[in-house]
């Protein structure tokens, strides 16, 4: 292991890409960006063998990259509450689930919310408000559910924040599946809209079909670059470095002006949209949306991609998603012991290299900070 | 709302609750002491106490205790159990503290990343249950629901009018109360015990006077695991049941109780434990037991939100100085 870790310092990838000159990074990101889209129609040996669908029961390739993609977004957003702000959200299936719903709710004919509206307002059968009106409301309402839920705990501890928001998360959960009159309760919600688009001349189906895998995996690929691309205008702004400020040391940003509260409810409030932007996607493809969907476990899972990752740097966050989403995937037979897998990587990603594996070089910085000082308090003994 | 039923089995419901109270406040005596002491919550105690419950499964299964046994086998299966579940429990929390979190405290980590360790070690645990040891043994270990034979029948030893109580009941809330006092007995009058509360008060002067503090620190998981490994006795008892992922919701409740009596005070998991038993049961009678689990997090919320030391205020290091 040494070794490889010493092969790849020397290579200092980071170092060169940011030293590179502009040209250089597009036509990189454009042969990346190339690569990526035509990932779904990879055929050429022996790259094929990262397909999934090439032994038999084996997944669908593209469903599997969307939800590769659909998770990535998923750790754009934990990344800015946890690795950016520094605030450990263990309930964020429970925004995820509030953007799957919106959707539903809104966007499907069957949905008990769009039956009142008919009824109230003696619209026609069959009435529902269109996939492109859905997408303001289900960010506003993940906005507000992030608004609601931050402002009366984010002045809590740490470790409380945490419990508080499992709870949340859970609390979500439990009320899409007991109140049968918002939600249909355990029955779900059928008929989810899927995004507009030409309809197939060869086959009349709508473009967003679940046959053409491959057009939901572009879609998203492009929310998430949208995404990444927003984030980091974020991070490099002013809010940004406040975020980094209130991790680091919450007292001392705020003696420099910097209100911790304010900067807090900022990151809990992009985090809860852009998940919400994920469960709509996830919510779409699937065009039906259940409680089990959004179990607690889905909460320790996207965590575990940030942490193991890299908290606080994107790259790393992605890797991670692709990593616990990719894996489990392509090894199959063994996709029953993936919660058992994670709990040991998590444990050992903690203990051995708390930075995670691609690491944010400060917080690499900050824990080694740590780290010395403890070894310092323990030489004086 | 349902008021009617609520006042018509007042009695019996309220008894329901102290019990389901008592196993909480047992649970919540593990993060209790953590965190009077380190400052941490030890999400992985949930699966303490799920540890405890299967060995007190294998402890019946090991002398082939059923619910036909004679009186012989059944005495001796419920002592191996009262035994072997607080060993198991407690064994499992020194684990988890020599394997997981010594290393990262001689990092000095921030808390978040104890908090992540602590989940992993909890999904680690579940699923040894769920998956690992399902795939060597196959069942009873898996993901279903496995019921324990409930070895003391149920009897009403009491019976009123207004209120009805079954033995169980008065053993688990007796057994509780009796571990309580001795835990707290223990810490504010041994040597041992003023050890810890000389750790929790000031870690550094403690060390100073001669406390060694790892020592201190395996002691109070060993207490925390094996109060969790009675409560899981006490809870088989009365429930006929484990899972794999049975630790998850008494944990959550279990936690809720303990910030609910004022986190790192022992007496406050107490009342923690109970008060949270018996509102839950409350509000399970009043709207339907699908939102039960939903009162623990709303308490929990509001809690935090005014008066985040809890009812008897937060400190074991002022227990009795």
């Amino acid at each position: 292991m040494p070794e490889i870790s010493e092969l790849w310092k020397s290579v200092n990838l980071r170092e060169r890409w940011e030293t590179a000159p502009t040209w250089v990074r597009m036509i990189v990101s454009g042969i990346l960006l190339a690569i990526a889209i035509y990932l779904p129609f990879l055929n050429v040996l022996p790259f094929a063998y990262i397909r999934t669908d090439l032994s038999t029961g084996g997944s669908d390739w593209s469903g599997v990259l969307t939800t590769i993609v659909i998770y990535m977004i998923v750790a754009t957003g934990l990344n800015v509450v946890i690795g950016m702000a520094g605030l450990l959200d263990l309930g964020y299936v429970g925004f995820y689930a509030i953007g799957a719903y919106s959707l539903a709710l809104f966007g499907s004919p069957d949905s008990p919310v769009t039956h009142w509206f008919a009824d109230k307002f003696g619209l026609s059968e069959g009435w529902s408000v269109p996939f492109v009106a859905c997408v303001p409301i289900a960010i506003a309402i993940a906005l507000a559910a992030g608004v609601v839920l931050g402002a009366p705990t984010l002045r809590l501890r740490g470790d409380y924040l945490a419990i508080v928001t499992m709870g949340f998360g859970e609390i979500i959960r439990i009320i899409s599946r007991n109140a049968n009159g918002l939600t249909n309760g355990p029955n779900g919600i059928t008929n989810v809209p899927t995004p507009p688009g030409p309809k197939d001349p060869d086959t009349g189906q709508p473009f967003f079909n679940p046959i053409d895998g491959y057009r939901w995996y572009w879609l998203c690929l492009a929310v998430l670059i949208l995404l990444i691309w927003l984030v980091r205008r974020l991070e490099y702004s002013r809010v940004g470095r406040s975020w980094l400020a209130i991790r680091e040391d919450e007292d001392a940003a705020a003696v420099m002006g910097v209100s911790g509260f304010k900067y807090k409810l900022w990151a809990f409030a992009i985090g809860a949209a852009v998940g919400a932007i994920a469960g709509l996607l996830f919510g779409s493809k699937q065009t039906f949306v259940e409680p089990t969907g959004f179990a607690l476990n889905l909460s320790f899972l996207f965590v575990a991609m940030v942490v193991i990752g890299g908290s606080g740097n994107m790259v790393g966050a992605l890797f991670g998603a692709f990593l616990i989403t990719y894996l489990p995937e392509r090894f199959r037979g063994l996709s029953d012991w993936r919660p058992f897998c994670f709990g040991v990587a998590l444990v050992l990603v903690m203990i051995l290299r708390p930075q995670g594996l691609i690491p944010n070089r400060r917080r690499a910085r900050e824990l080694e900070d740590r780290r010395l000082e403890a070894e310092e308090v323990a030489t004086d003994d | 709302m349902n008021f009617h039923e609520l006042f018509a089995h007042f009695g019996d419901i309220t008894v329901d609750g102290l019990t389901k109270g008592s196993i909480y406040a047992l649970v919540a005596l593990g993060y209790t002491l953590v965190y009077g002491v380190l400052k941490l919550i030890n999400f992985a105690h949930s699966e303490v106490f799920m540890v405890g419950t299967w060995t007190v499964l294998g402890a019946y299964s090991l002398v082939g205790a059923d619910e036909g046994s004679g009186v012989g086998i059944l005495i001796i299966a419920t002592v191996l159990g009262f035994l072997l579940a607080p060993l198991a429990s407690a064994g499992t929390a020194l684990a988890v503290e020599r394997i997981a979190y010594r290393p990262l405290r001689r990092k000095n980590a921030p808390p978040l990343i104890f908090l992540i360790t602590a989940i992993g070690c909890s999904l680690v645990l579940t699923e040894t249950f769920g998956q690992a040891l399902h795939a060597i043994f196959g069942p009873p270990f898996g993901r279903a629901a496995v019921s324990i034979p409930s070895l003391i029948p149920e009897k009403e030893w009491v019976n009123l009018s207004w209120i009805a109580i079954s033995n169980t009941q008065i053993l688990v809330i007796v057994a509780a109360i009796v571990m309580m006092v001795a835990l707290d007995a223990f810490v504010n009058r041994s040597r041992l015990g003023r050890g810890v509360r000389a750790v929790a008060q000031d870690p550094d002067t403690a060390a100073l006077m001669g406390v060694n503090q790892d020592r201190v620190i395996m002691l109070i998981f060993v207490l925390g695991g094996a109060m969790a490994g009675i409560a899981a006795m006490l809870y088989t008892i009365r429930y006929d049941i484990t899972k794999f992922d049975i630790g998850f919701l008494i944990g959550v409740k279990a936690f809720t109780a303990a910030v609910l009596g004022g986190i790192g005070n022992l007496r406050g998991a107490l009342v923690g434990g109970l008060v949270l038993g018996v509102v839950e049961v409350y509000s399970s009678t009043l709207f339907s037991s699908n939102w039960e689990d939903v009162t623990a997090f709303v308490v929990l919320v509001l809690v935090l939100m005014f008066r985040p030391t809890g009812i008897l205020g937060e400190s074991l290091a002022k227990a009795r100085a």
